[in-house]
C-alpha cells in the first residue's frame, strides 16, 4: 500500500494526478488528510519542480506611480517586476556567495583595477535579439552617465572606463575594488537591448517572464516566455503575478484565503498568529536590514563623543527587539555590519544597556541639560516612534533628556532624514561590507548620514577593496567597524528580520537574507504543487 | 424669466465659479507642499546630481502661476497632463480609476439608497414601537464603527473564515459582471452599513416632520391607511431634504472611500490620490482634487435644483 501511496504522490508532483484526488484515493486507502498531505508535501520537494499554474504574489510597496524602468526602482514591488523580466552579469546566493549569471566567468587584473565580464553566449532578449557586450556596456552607460537618475550612480561612480574586447566587457576602476562583481549584481543594473536607452521601462530583457499586464498600483501579470536561456533555474510557472497589498491586514487576509501564494512583510506581531494557520507557514529570516537611530557628528551637540557614547550606552536593544520586533530581529552593536556578511568578526564586544556607563559619559560630555531633540516617524521604520519613547525612558534612567518630535511620515525622506541632526531612520544593508561602507560612511559619499568624515576610516576602506587575501581583508574590516562602533553618529540598536508568509502548496522556497521573499525572487524562482 | 429659471441660473454660475475658486485652492495647496517630487521619486536613493537632472526634466523650476494657467489652459481642452513619476498620460490611467469608483459607488448607491429609503419609511410607519428602534438601532451602531473595523470585522469572518468573498477586490477588465461584483461585495457592504444610518435618519425626521402638516391631518380623517398617507402625501413633499442627504451621501460613495479603497485593495481614485501625494505628483493630485471638487459641485448642484424644482412656491409664482 505504502509503495502505492508513493507512487500516486510522485505522479501527482509530476502533474498527472491532482491534489484532491490524491488525498480522496489515499483516503480509501486509510491514510489520514494531513498524513496524505504531509507524505504530497515531501514528495513534491523531492521530485523537483512543477511546472504550469499562475504564481501570486501579494506585496507591500507598491504605489500607481511604479514604472517598470530598473533605473528607478526603489521599492518593493518594482522590483519584484523587473526580476521577472530582467537579469543581471551576477547574483548574489542565499549563502552570501557570487554566482555568474550574465557573465559566463569574470577575471581580475592583479591589482584588481581591471575586469573582464565574459559575456554568456546565445542568452537571447524577449524579443528575440541576442544580448551582446555592447548591449552590457550600453546599460552601464546609461547608469553611469551624468544626466543619469539611476539608483545605481553610486556604484558606478569608481568606474574610469568601459569598454567591450572580443566577448568580454572589461571595466577599469580608478581605485581597486575586490568586490566589482558583487556590485553588478545590484538589481537596478538589469541588462537591456541597447542598455534600454530608447525605452527603459519596456520590460525586454533576459528573464524568465514577458510582461503580461502592468497596471501600477493595483497589479502586474507576466508570462513565462519560451526561449529563456536558463528554464532549469527559474521561471516554472505558467504565469506569475504581483498583486500590490500594501495594507498589513488586506495581505495576512488575502494569503489566508488563499487569493494569494506569498506575502512580504508580515508585521512582527501578528507573525505567531498566522503561523498557527493549517495551509501556510511563516519564514522569517534575518538579514542585514537595520532600524538606527543616526546623529550628525558635525553639528552640536552630537559633534562631542562622550555624547554619543552616552546616547549608545543608554539605549536598550534586548527591549527594542523584544518589543518593537517581537524578537523577530537581533541585537545591533552599533556598526551596519552582522554576521550575515562575509568576513564579519564576530569576537568584537556586544555593547549593552548601562546606566552607569552612560551617566559617566554624558557627565564628561559636559551637555548643559538642554533637550535632546530625536526627530522620529513610522515612515522611517515599522514602529519608530515606539522605539523612540523607549530609548527616551531609558535614557531617562541615565539622566539624559531626550526629547521626541514627530514628524509626518509624508516627506520624512527629503525633510528630516540627512537633513535634521537627530532623527530615526532604516538601512536596507548592502551584500558586503564594502558596498554598505561605501554607501554610507565614505567621507565623499552622498548618503553619508551620519556625516562620518574621517581619512584614515576611507583610507582602510579603500585598502581592504584592493585586499585580494580575505583574512587581511577581515582584519582591517574588523578595525573600521569597530571605529565606527566607538566613534560614529550611527546608534544601531537593532537587525530586523524579514517575515514572509508562504502557502504550503508553493515549492521551491529556500531562505535568502539578502532581500524580502527571496530577494524578491520567489516569484520567478518558486513553484505551486497543485496546478 | 420665469424664477425657476432665474434660480436655476444663478445655482448653475455658482457652481463653475465655485469650481475655478477650487482650481486656485488646489494649485496652491499642492504647490506649498514641502518637499518636490523629485526628491521624492527618488526616494532615500536621491543624489544631488539625479536630483537636478530630474528637476530640469520635470519643469520644476519655472514661476508657479505659468504652471497654473499652463495647467488651466490644458485642463480647459481636456488634457490633464503626464504624471511627473512614471510617466503616464492621467487621463487615460484616471479614466480607469473613475470608472473603477463609479461602479463601486454606483452598487453600493443601488443597495443603499433604496434600502434606506425603505428602511426609513418602515421605521416612520412604526414609529417608536420595536422595528422604529431596531432599525435605528442597527444603523446607528454601524455608523459609530470605523468604516476600517467594520470592514476588517466582515474580511475576518465573510472572507477568511467562510470563504464566501473575495477579501482582495482587485477588479479588472477581463472580468464579467458577475466576477466583478463578486469581488466588490465586501467593500459594497461596508458601504452600505456605512452610509446607511445617516440616509435612513434624515428620510424618517422629514417624513416625521411632514407629518406633523395640516394636510396629513386631513387625509387620516379621510381615513386612509397610515402606509398610504406616508406614501401619497408625506414622502413626495418630504424629497427635497431626502434628496439632499441622498447626494451627500453619493458624494462620499465618490470622494470618502480611500480607506475602503485602502483596506480591500480596491483600484479606485482615491488608492491612486495618496500614492501620488506621497510622492508629490502635482500634475495628478491637481487632476483628481480637480475632479472630486467637481463631483461635490455637481452633486450639490443637483440637490439644491431639485429642491427649487420640488418647491411649490416656486412652481407657483404668484
Amino acid at each position: 500500500m505504502n509503495e502505492q501511496l508513493q507512487q500516486m504522490s510522485r505522479d501527482v508532483a509530476k502533474g498527472r494526478m491532482t491534489r484532491r484526488e490524491f488525498v480522496g484515493r489515499a483516503a480509501a486507502l486509510g491514510v489520514t488528510a494531513v498524513a496524505a498531505n504531509a507524505m504530497l508535501a515531501s514528495s513534491a520537494r523531492a521530485a523537483g519542480p512543477v511546472r504550469g499554474g499562475t504564481l501570486k504574489l501579494g506585496s507591500s510597496g507598491g504605489e500607481s506611480t511604479n514604472t517598470m524602468d530598473p533605473a528607478l526602482t526603489a521599492s518593493e514591488v518594482p522590483l519584484s517586476n523587473i526580476r521577472h523580466w530582467g537579469e543581471t552579469l551576477t547574483e548574489v546566493n542565499p549563502d552570501g556567495t557570487l554566482e555568474h549569471w550574465l557573465a559566463e566567468s569574470v577575471e581580475p587584473s592583479a591589482d584588481a583595477k581591471t575586469w573582464a565580464f565574459k559575456i554568456r553566449k546565445g542568452v537571447e532578449f524577449s524579443n528575440g535579439k541576442t544580448m551582446t557586450p555592447e548591449d552590457v556596456l550600453k546599460t552601464m552607460q546609461r547608469h553611469s552617465n551624468d544626466e543619469s537618475k539611476s539608483g545605481a550612480l553610486g556604484i558606478m561612480k569608481g568606474i574610469a572606463d568601459m569598454k567591450v574586447d572580443g566577448d568580454n566587457f572589461i571595466v577599469e576602476l580608478e581605485t581597486a575594488n575586490a568586490d566589482l562583481p558583487y556590485l553588478m549584481a545590484d538589481y537596478h543594473l538589469m541588462i537591456q537591448p541597447d542598455g534600454g536607452m530608447d525605452n527603459p521601462a519596456a520590460g525586454i530583457g533576459t528573464g524568465a517572464y514577458t510582461i503580461e499586464f502592468d497596471e501600477p498600483g493595483v497589479r502586474h501579470g507576466f508570462k513565462r516566455r519560451d526561449n529563456y536561456w536558463n528554464p532549469d533555474k527559474r521561471g516554472f510557472t505558467e504565469f506569475s503575478e504581483v498583486l500590490v497589498l500594501n495594507d498589513a491586514t488586506a495581505r495576512t487576509a488575502a494569503l489566508q484565503s488563499g487569493q494569494v501564494h506569498m506575502i512580504n512583510r508580515v508585521e512582527p506581531k501578528v507573525a505567531s498568529l498566522l503561523d498557527r494557520a493549517p495551509n501556510l507557514s511563516v519564514k522569517s529570516v534575518s538579514g542585514r536590514g537595520h532600524y538606527v537611530f543616526i546623529a550628525h557628528i558635525d553639528t552640536a551637540p552630537f559633534d562631542n563623543n562622550d555624547l554619543r557614547l552616552a546616547l549608545k550606552y543608554a539605549i536598550n536593544r534586548v527591549e527594542l527587539v523584544d518589543k518593537i520586533l517581537r524578537g523577530y530581529g537581533s541585537v545591533g552593536n552599533d556598526m551596519p555590519i552582522n554576521k550575515s556578511y562575509p568576513l564579519f568578526d564576530n569576537t568584537i564586544e556586544q555593547r549593552t544597556y548601562d546606566v552607569a556607563k552612560a551617566k559617566e559619559h554624558y557627565a564628561a560630555s559636559g551637555h548643559d541639560g538642554s533637550p535632546i531633540i530625536l526627530r522620529v516617524s513610522d515612515g522611517a521604520f515599522p514602529g519608530a516612534v515606539d522605539a523612540a519613547s523607549l530609548f527616551q525612558q531609558s535614557a531617562q534612567a541615565a539622566g539624559i533628556p531626550l526629547e521626541i518630535k514627530r514628524e509626518p511620515n509624508d516627506g520624512y525622506w527629503s525633510e528630516v532624514w540627512n537633513v535634521q541632526p537627530f532623527c530615526a531612520s532604516y538601512w536596507g544593508g548592502r551584500p558586503v561590507q564594502d558596498q554598505m561602507y561605501t554607501t554610507a560612511y565614505l567621507s565623499t559619499a552622498d548618503w553619508n548620514d551620519t556625516r562620518w568624515k574621517r581619512p584614515e576610516f576611507d583610507e582602510m576602506l579603500l585598502a581592504a577593496r584592493a585586499e585580494l587575501d580575505n583574512a587581511k581583508r577581515k582584519e582591517i574590516y574588523s578595525k573600521m567597524g569597530q571605529m565606527l562602533r566607538n566613534e560614529g553618529g550611527l546608534i544601531l540598536p537593532m537587525f530586523n528580520d524579514f517575515i514572509s508568509g508562504v502557502a504550503n502548496n508553493v515549492g521551491g522556497w529556500e531562505d535568502d537574507p539578502n532581500g524580502e521573499v527571496m530577494n524578491n525572487k520567489s516569484s520567478i524562482k518558486c513553484w505551486v504543487m497543485d496546478t | 424669466m420665469h424664477p425657476i429659471l432665474k434660480l436655476l441660473a444663478q445655482r448653475l454660475a455658482l457652481g463653475i465659479v465655485l469650481l475655478f475658486a477650487a482650481s486656485v485652492l488646489i494649485f496652491v495647496g499642492t504647490t506649498i507642499l514641502p518637499g518636490d517630487v523629485a526628491q521624492s521619486i527618488l526616494g532615500q536613493s536621491a543624489t544631488p546630481q539625479a536630483l537636478a537632472n530630474l528637476r530640469t526634466e520635470l519643469g520644476l523650476n519655472d514661476p508657479p502661476v505659468a504652471r497654473y494657467f499652463a495647467w488651466l489652459g490644458g485642463v480647459l481642452q481636456g488634457d490633464l497632463g503626464t504624471a511627473l513619476t512614471n510617466g503616464r498620460d492621467i487621463s487615460e490611467s484616471l479614466g480607469g480609476r473613475f470608472r473603477n469608483t463609479m461602479f463601486l459607488a454606483f452598487w453600493a448607491a443601488l443597495v443603499s439608497v433604496p434600502l434606506a429609503i425603505l428602511l426609513g419609511l418602515i421605521a416612520v410607519r412604526f414609529r417608536d414601537r420595536w422595528p422604529d428602534k431596531l432599525i435605528s438601532g442597527i444603523t446607528l451602531t454601524s455608523i459609530s464603527i470605523p468604516e476600517f473595523l467594520i470592514g476588517y470585522v466582515l474580511m475576518f469572518f465573510v472572507a477568511v473564515k467562510l470563504g464566501w468573498a473575495p477579501s482582495v477586490a482587485m477588479i479588472n477588465d477581463s472580468m464579467t459582471l458577475g466576477q466583478k461584483l463578486n469581488a466588490i461585495s465586501l467593500p459594497v457592504a461596508v458601504l452600505t452599513l456605512v452610509v446607511l444610518a445617516h440616509m435612513m435618519r434624515m428620510t424618517r425626521a422629514a417624513i416625521l416632520n411632514v407629518m406633523q402638516s395640516a394636510y396629513i391631518e386631513t387625509a387620516e380623517l379621510k381615513g386612509l391607511s397610515t402606509f398610504e398617507v406616508i406614501r401619497k402625501h408625506a414622502f413626495p413633499n418630504a424629497i427635497a431634504p431626502i434628496v439632499n442627504v441622498v447626494m451627500l451621501n453619493l458624494a462620499y460613495l465618490v470622494v470618502g472611500v480611500v480607506v475602503i479603497e485602502v483596506v480591500f485593495v480596491y483600484p479606485g481614485m482615491g488608492q491612486y490620490l495618496v500614492d501620488h501625494v506621497s510622492k508629490r505628483d502635482v500634475p495628478v493630485v491637481q487632476a483628481c482634487g480637480l475632479i472630486f471638487a467637481a463631483v461635490y459641485i455637481v452633486l450639490n448642484m443637483v440637490a439644491d435644483i431639485v429642491s427649487i424644482l420640488a418647491n411649490p412656491r416656486l412652481r407657483h409664482p404668484k
